[in-house]
């Protein structure tokens, strides 16, 4: 469903990204670690065509993302880094607009899909409440929705449990279990249980390159008895 | 194309959800139409046109066109909303132009809501209406090359302050290169021959805005609106596609 090939973004002098190459299937919860900085936000900026790459490209379901990036924008529902979304509107008028821009436009139409995703994020108590006055957890629940809005069969996820408390860490986490199996997930994270409570595939980036892509049980196994984050380190001790 | 509608919807009621909207057409009338009766003798003229309202427009426009327009794209790149708006299925240049036409819009509407001073005019005497809705037509014309100066200026910065500023600069060149202080010191002081002068007073507001004012609807001063407005709308994508 994504096939991501040589990916590299430079800022000025600084290789963020440095050939990058990955596929995930449908199916697939692809936990995306790194120490901050190490290229995992760049990356997904660039296969969710926010970014132009440098060099290489990226392809959902086949659509090269440097050649038609609206296609591929129609096929993905992203979660931007700490979810933003405009404040002044409330979560109805906010995930409308979303509906409008991704064709759902008959009134109908567009409040099934803005209920669907409200009830699939648990957003009913606040969905007349302006979106500034909301707490972090329906915040980030909000941008989840917008990402859910279309049911796009891929979806990039930038830190979706940032900031949430455990108990909302393990809503979400059981949301994008849920519907996974349908879908192609790439979620970044630096919370190392997470990859062990929700992904089946790992991939580490370290100073813009990929330094391990296996399953969580492999990677364990490449230190045993080590914690992960004793193998993390191990792995991405240059970028300090 | 489809996808101007929803970002021009979402833009414009944005406006209305905030202070903003309200501050500005209540600012915007009040000063327009205070210059008229104070500065340009809107009743002591006894003459029924709306010329002392609109003569007022180009240095008006000065302030209130940046102060409209400095957030198009700055507030978006300062929320980090900018990247919602581009992983969303529409293009660059569609946003432009569903945003610009949302502020252009909201520009009118403050200029038109001045539509009693033309019914105290007919009422107190017998005003030409094609001068009228010239003025009208040329002010709101004048209005959008503003603001494609403005959204241009939007669009480098995520500070607002900054993006004012620029803008405000920029309308200023453009204003003064068509007063007739501007052209003097061209042809006396700098000695330059009073075609190249003209020339150089033809990119200005001014110029062009001169005619509405008195009923005449030129296709050139039309067009150099337009181009001016596509001009400028042209070079925000650009900054914008980085």
């Amino acid at each position: 469903m994504i096939e991501v090939k040589g990916l590299v973004k430079t800022y000025g002098t600084k290789r963020a990204v440095d050939g990058v190459t990955f596929t995930v299937k449908r199916g697939d919860i692809l936990g995306f670690l790194g120490p901050n900085g190490a290229g995992k936000s760049t990356t997904m900026k660039m296969i969710t065509g926010f970014l132009r790459p440098d060099a290489g490209t990226a392809m959902v379901d086949g659509i090269d993302v440097t050649v038609d990036p609206v296609a591929v924008k129609q096929k993905l529902g992203y979660l931007p880094e700490s979810a933003p979304a405009y404040p002044e509107m409330t979560v109805e008028e906010f995930l409308g607009f979303i509906a409008e821009v991704r064709g759902f436009r008959a009134a109908d139409a567009k409040r099934a899909q803005v209920d669907r995703a409200i009830n699939l994020t648990h957003l009913a108590p606040v969905r007349k409440q302006s979106i500034e006055t909301l707490s972090k957890g329906f915040k980030q629940r909000v941008g989840f929705a917008q990402a859910l809005l279309h049911d796009p069969g891929v979806l990039v996820l930038d830190e979706p449990t940032d900031g949430l408390d455990p108990n909302q860490k393990n809503e979400v986490r059981s949301l994008i279990k849920n519907m996974a199996s349908a879908k192609a997930v790439i979620l970044s994270t630096h919370i190392l249980e997470e990859v062990d409570a929700i992904c089946n595939r790992v991939i580490i980036i370290s100073r813009g390159k990929v330094v391990a892509d296996e399953t969580p049980e492999r990677l364990r196994a490449r230190q045993p008895g080590a914690r992960l984050d004793e193998i993390f380190r191990t792995l991405t001790h240059g970028d300090i | 194309m489809r996808q101007i509608s929803p970002i021009f919807k979402r833009e414009f009621v944005g406006y209305f959800r905030s202070p903003v909207a309200y501050v500005f057409l209540i600012v915007f009338l009040l000063s327009s139409v205070l210059l008229a009766f104070f500065a340009g003798g809107f009743f002591r003229g006894r003459v029924a046109t709306l010329e002392s309202y609109f003569y007022f427009h180009p240095w008006l426009f000065l302030f209130l066109v940046p102060a409209a327009g400095m957030r198009l794209w700055s507030e978006e790149k300062r929320s980090g909303t900018v990247e919602l708006l581009f992983t969303l299925p529409i293009t660059t240049l569609e946003a432009v132009i569903g945003k610009f036409l949302a502020a252009w819009a909201f520009l009118a509407l403050a200029i038109l809501m001045s539509f009693p001073m033309p019914i105290t005019l007919a009422y107190l005497g017998a005003p030409d209406w094609g001068v009228i809705i010239s003025g009208y037509a040329g002010s709101i014309l004048m209005g959008g090359a503003y603001l494609g100066v403005c959204s241009l200026m939007s669009a480098l910065t995520k500070n607002q302050v900054i993006s004012f500023v620029l803008s405000v600069f920029i309308c200023v060149i453009l204003v003064l290169l068509g007063t007739s202080m501007f052209s003097g010191f061209m042809t006396g002081f700098l000695g330059m021959p009073v075609a190249f002068a003209d020339a150089i007073a033809n990119f200005s507001y001014l110029t062009h805005f001169d005619a509405f004012t008195k009923g005449v609807i030129d296709p050139k001063d039309v067009l150099f609106f337009f181009s001016l407005m596509g001009f400028t709308l042209f070079l925000n994508v650009v900054a914008l596609e980085r």
